[in-house]
């Protein structure tokens, strides 16, 4: 894409441009001597590019201009105070190790962790940066550069804190770790940039969920960026459940780099906002590794609901499977591009994508796109998509057996659901997950028989 | 509730009471059919069929492909998109046709599916369980738990050889042909149905499975209850042995017998039939 000198002009004057100084100013960058530039160069990046259009082949179904023009109010940290803040998330009442965010700003008297295994760090972000743990320098923006797009390039110049996850060579963590991300959607366009990395070493073993939920109904903006790493033999399994406010506004950039036959598990639920779109990379970079990339999107009212994914299959014999199926009501929309890299190098691929729909509405719409790109010989990819009605049949027959039309539909609708939560291997998980689905497709209205 | 219904009700508590299996053979016949027209997508199918069972008893209906015996199985469930366009169906008293198919089911209709639906991703055991306590509910039983619902099926599984891990499987998925009509009769055994409707439950099934299939209907059988069996071949009628036997022609019973007339059916085929009723006419 090229951008004329008009636009460039235009974008200098972009108050998400314009108000880095301030920023600045403010000591937000304080801190070790190399996030500077990585800031600075994030929002060189972001004044080149800025918000992608619809022009842009990638997001010719999401069209982000409302969030260009929301008013620039980066977030600042909230007064808790004594709200209950954990009752309004996901995963409260579990035995986790727990940081959580209120607007992008890590809240200590909500975070729990408890003890580790020798060698294993769970933190905040923002304080292993300032502690000067680990080797942050070398390793953050290694995989999500911001030339992905405006949104991860925003992300570098302003980000806040996040999850710092590391798990050593061999170790296994105990219990899952929760990064709670709460905004508290103080006034319209206030924007939380979370930043999240984490790390599982050689033979190392972690389950990570990640949740955004918000408290107030405003058109706030969460624009996170998530750097996975894991090594040879590793697993890794990562729930990303992004359940806003419906008025609100939300991005994720995700990068999984993926090693030696090691197993990564990666889900990625969208119940809430009235736009998300999660841009997942997964870059299979070792010989004899499992990925899969599971999700769900439940759409109503005016939602979209959009998925962007690549999988790049760098190096042989390794197997990616998608599965992602969507439940949309009323007017929403739902978007799903998958495209599947395989290159050269990587024969014996095993890849395999499935996108399936079930429309509620005779309003609401999907687009899918699958999209293969082989340059190997050797391979086998599949993929297929869906988007249809509930079955009658299944409908009569459960009726047959005496159960009413109401129940019926809510009970295919939920195994519709249930076929992408089945794969969640983290057993309380997956009922907390599955409860949460269970009601939200509950309350859906329009099971109802007029 | 009418006086008539008023009436049915005190009748039945009084054969409860005094178990005069007898006296209720005699009376009010479960299910009439009179003079059913009925098609689909506006095609006739059925013109005028007429059929009266009563509990107790083995009906049998017979008849060459496209003579209307799949229309009637799903009329009578209730199937959408079938359209009648004359006559009716009383049913314990009631117009069958009105009833939604959970209704007619919660009464106690039962459609033994021809080809059983797979329905990925839902829980045989929460499938049946749901579909018991509807049934209950209406009956004006207590619903049972997982606990005693395990218990109640858990003998049936094994008179049909039903293999343990089936409850936790979705509805039918990858279920092999026998193993889908083995279900049906599971469902109708933990259901107890007053009217069972067995769509071409013989077709796909190997001889085995078949003696399997029979013996677990047969087992269902009661003075109480009603069996409507509807096949193409008098195979099945070896091991389900009917009261009577219907034939279906064209949309019409056009011939009613014994079970012998099944016998004379499998040695000479339809034609004749369909000839007599032509010459008849």
């Amino acid at each position: 894409m090229t951008t004329t000198a008009s636009e460039r002009k235009l974008r200098e004057n972009d108050p998400f441009v314009t108000q880095f100084e301030p920023f600045e100013r403010a000591g937000a960058t304080r801190g070790p001597a190399w996030v500077f530039p990585v800031r600075k160069a994030g929002l060189a990046r972001f004044a080149e590019r800025g918000f992608p259009t619809t022009s842009d082949e990638d997001w010719r179904f999401t069209n982000v201009a409302a969030v260009g023009r929301l008013p620039f109010r980066l977030a600042t940290p909230s007064e808790v105070g004594g709200r209950d803040i954990l009752g309004t998330t996901p995963f409260a009442t579990h035995e986790t190790d727990r940081l959580v965010f209120v607007d992008g700003h890590y809240e200590a008297s909500l975070s729990n962790v408890g003890e580790l295994p020798s060698g294993a760090v769970v933190m905040n972000l923002a304080g292993a940066i300032a502690g000067g743990v680990g080797d942050l320098e070398h390793v953050f923006g290694r995989h999500v550069t911001g030339e992905e797009n405006g949104f991860a390039a925003l992300n570098a110049a302003y980000f806040s804190d996040g999850g710092y996850i590391f798990v050593p060579k061999g170790v296994a963590l105990l219990r899952p770790v929760q990064l709670c991300f709460v905004s508290t959607g103080a006034a319209a366009g206030v924007a939380t940039h979370p930043r999240n990395l984490v790390i599982v070493e050689e033979g190392a073993s972690a389950t990570v969920l990640e949740t955004y939920t918000g408290l107030n109904g405003v058109g706030y903006l969460t624009n996170s960026v998530g750097e996975v790493v894991v090594g040879d033999n590793g697993y890794l399994e990562h729930v990303r459940f992004q359940d806003e406010r419906v008025e609100a506004f939300h991005v994720g950039t995700l990068h999984y780099r993926l090693g030696r036959a090691s197993r990564c598990w990666a889900h990625s639920l969208a119940l809430g906002s009235k736009l998300s779109r999660v841009n997942i990379r997964a870059s299979l970079a070792g010989e004899g590794l499992e990925a899969v990339l599971n999700g769900l999107y439940l759409t109503r009212g005016e939602q979209l609901a959009d998925h962007h994914m690549v999988v790049d299959h760098i190096r042989p014999h390794c197997v990616s499977h998608e599965y992602f199926n969507g439940i949309l009501d009323d007017r929403s929309r739902g978007v799903f591009h998958g495209r599947i890299l395989v290159r050269r190098e990587a024969q014996k691929t095993d890849a395999k994508q499935t996108n399936r729909n079930l429309l509620l509405s005779e309003d609401a719409t999907v687009d899918t796109k699958p999209q293969l790109e082989i340059y190997a010989d050797d391979v086998r990819c599949t993929h297929g998509a869906t988007v249809g009605q509930m079955n009658e049949d299944s409908i009569f027959y459960l009726r047959a057996r005496g159960i009413g039309l109401e129940r019926a539909r809510r009970i295919l609708m939920c195994a519709f659901a249930g076929e992408i939560i089945e794969r969640v291997q983290d057993e309380a998980v997956r009922e907390e997950l599955d409860r949460i689905v269970w009601v939200r497709l509950e309350q859906n209205p329009h099971v109802k028989t007029e | 509730m009418s006086g008539e219904a008023e009436q049915r009700v005190l009748e039945s508590k009084r054969r409860t009471v005094n178990g005069e299996r007898e006296v209720l053979r005699n009376e009010r016949p479960m299910l009439e059919i009179r003079n059913l027209h009925a098609g689909v997508e506006g095609k006739r199918i059925l013109k005028g069929l007429n059929l009266t069972v009563k509990a107790g008893g083995v009906h049998a209906i017979m008849g060459p492909n496209g003579s209307g015996k799949s229309t009637l199985s799903a009329v009578l469930a209730g199937k959408d998109g079938y359209e009648v366009t004359e006559g009716e169906v009383i049913y314990k008293g009631m117009n069958l046709l009105e009833l939604d198919p959970e209704e007619r089911a919660r009464e106690g209709i039962f459609l033994a599916f021809q080809y059983p639906v797979e329905i990925p991703g839902v829980n045989s055991t929460y499938f049946l369980k749901a579909a018991l306590n509807e049934v209950r509910k209406h009956r004006g039983l207590t619903e049972l738990d997982a606990i005693e619902f395990l218990a109640l099926v858990k003998d049936k599984m094994k008179a049909l050889d039903l293999r343990e891990d089936f409850l936790k499987r979705p509805v039918n998925e990858g279920f092999s042909g026998g193993e889908k009509k083995k279900n049906e009769i599971f469902q109708m055994a933990v259901l107890e149905p007053a009217l069972a409707i067995l769509d071409e439950t013989d077709s796909g099934l190997d001889i085995d499975a078949l003696k399997v299939v029979s013996a677990g209907v047969n087992r269902l059988r009661t003075p109480e209850n009603a069996q409507l069996v509807i096949t193409h071949y008098q195979r099945l009628l070896s091991y389900i042995i009917p009261d009577y036997v219907h034939v279906l022609c064209d949309g019409r019973i056009v011939r009613s017998g014994g079970k012998e007339l099944a016998l004379e059916l499998e040695q000479r085929g339809y034609d004749w039939i369909l000839n007599e009723v032509v010459k008849g006419s």
